[in-house]
């Protein structure tokens, strides 16, 4: 019978919850990396049992573990990210250039095909490739070179690359997201690369339809329809059906299009999820109720999903990379929030069980399925 | 024979309990002493100084002796006191955040 691995980043360490496929009972094993904050904790979808995760800290800096045995025992690889190149500069908050400088990894993403490939999305903006394991890290320099460096500027979390998308249908092709410069795909395996931000407008910026400066806060795919992507922008709910190259807003009757994660079912590629939150200013969901928006159309018409989540006296965020699902026939839908709950749908969305409610502030989950 | 003392956070990474002893050749610095640490303990890489540019991180300190050698240039003899392995060298996270 398939199982459920649930990996759990959060502000004061790891998590790692595992349920049987009927998802009605968990186990949560952890914290690892107690005191440190876990940015992201991914697995391998070739070996399920490879395991990455960020482990960073604002006096020890970053830190890369890596667990060959579904996250019972961790052991540190590489992390040396040096950037390729001349760093260049961006524009820091006051506008003056501002140097290319390290901080953190933001988001890992596993290979598809190569339990040995993993890449890095890090701050200051850039995306790094391991082929080894995670003993050493190469830049993939044409991106942060590719010419509008200079015209990115950090989010309020910093500039990060946080989203990192492998096209399964053509291994050349990639998609990633940074705040706030907007999303850029590659076609020849991260040599080159080109901003993809025609369609969004962002109001916060001089020109609202540059061709950067967009703070994207998250994309998603259905690996059936790889040309399709759905975006969660700082403001707007936008849809692409060609690789980007054009997007179109689908925020419909949402109650604020404002928000953070976007995921997609993983049977029908049409059927999206968001976490609306009430605004830039504020950072908790709406009318203090917490509730997942669905939308089984594709965008535009959205219906509420609150049975089980707390509907009063609410008053939490949920990060860009705190929502995934699991691949099970019924599938299932997690997230987890700033106020330390991790919260499951068995059913798709249609009602909610907390798995934990105590936790530190959650910074990422990440559903592993397993055979 | 250098005693060092590490914060727990870098005891934990390192995986050690209670002091490192170091042997460091010549006469000991700053530098040669912070070489051996992370030549012995290799995930102590980064961690205390940025590759690179080898500058302690904003948030580490170095004491020795009661006094503070964190912004002491890193070819700094070491105190004979720590020399001679009757007082520590600390490695320290700084009281920082909240």
């Amino acid at each position: 019978m398939s199982s459920v691995r649930l990996l759990v980043g959060t502000h004061k360490g790891a998590f790692v919850l595992t349920s049987d496929g009927k998802r009605r009972d968990w186990k949560i094993d952890g914290p690892f990396f107690t005191g440190w904050d876990i940015y992201h904790v991914k697995g391998s979808p070739v070996e399920p049992n490879r395991i990455w995760a960020s482990q960073t800290s604002g006096w020890f800096g970053q830190q890369v573990q890596r667990s060959d045995d579904g996250g019972k025992t961790w052991n540190p690889v590489g992390n040396k990210f040096e950037y390729d190149g001349p760093t260049g500069t961006h524009q820091w908050y006051d506008g003056t250039p501002h140097p290319w400088e390290f901080k953190r990894v933001w988001h890992f993403e596993p290979s598809l095909t190569d339990p040995d490939t993993v890449y890095a999305g890090v701050e200051d903006a850039a995306i790094f490739r391991s082929t080894d394991a995670g003993q050493t890290w190469q830049e993939l320099n044409g991106l942060r070179g590719h010419g509008t460096g200079p015209k990115w500027q950090p989010g309020a979390g910093g500039m990060c690359l946080h989203t990192i998308i492998q096209d399964p249908k053509d291994p050349k092709r990639m998609f990633v997201a940074i705040s706030a410069a907007g999303a850029f795909r590659t076609d020849d395996g991260g040599t080159t690369w080109k901003p993809i931000n025609r369609g969004l407008k962002s109001e916060f910026i001089p020109d609202p339809d540059a061709e950067v400066g967009h703070c994207v806060h998250r994309i998603a795919m259905h690996p059936s329809r790889p040309d399709t992507l759905f975006m969660q922008k700082h403001w707007d709910v936008m849809r692409t059906d060609d690789a980007g190259d054009s997007w179109r807003e689908i925020s419909g009757n949402l109650p604020t299009d404002f928000g953070f994660p976007i995921d997609v079912h993983p049977h029908e590629p049409d059927t999206v999820y968001v976490i609306p939150i009430k605004s830039d200013s504020e950072h908790v969901v709406p009318d203090a109720k917490l509730r997942v928006y669905r939308s089984k159309s594709g965008g535009d018409e959205w219906e509420p999903l609150g049975n089980g989540l707390p509907q009063r006296d609410c008053y939490v965020n949920i990060l860009r990379d705190a929502m995934s699902v699991d691949t099970l026939d019924e599938p299932g839908i997690y997230f987890g929030t700033t106020g330390g709950q991790v919260y499951a749908s068995a059913d798709a969305g249609d009602s909610w069980t907390a798995l934990a409610r105590d936790f530190p502030a959650v910074l990422s989950v990440e559903a592993q399925t397993l055979p | 024979m250098i005693r060092v003392v590490l914060p727990a956070h870098l005891r934990t990474l390192a995986r050690v309990n209670g002091e490192v002893k170091l042997d460091v050749p010549g006469q000991p610095t700053l530098r040669s002493v912070l070489d051996a640490l992370e030549a012995r303990y290799p995930t102590l890489r980064g961690a205390i100084r940025d590759y690179g540019t080898l500058r302690r991180r904003p948030f580490v300190r170095f004491f020795a002796c009661e006094q503070d050698l964190s912004h002491e240039p890193h070819d700094l003899k070491l105190p004979d006191e720590v020399v001679e392995g009757k007082e520590p060298f600390l490695v320290v996270g700084a009281t920082a955040g909240g």
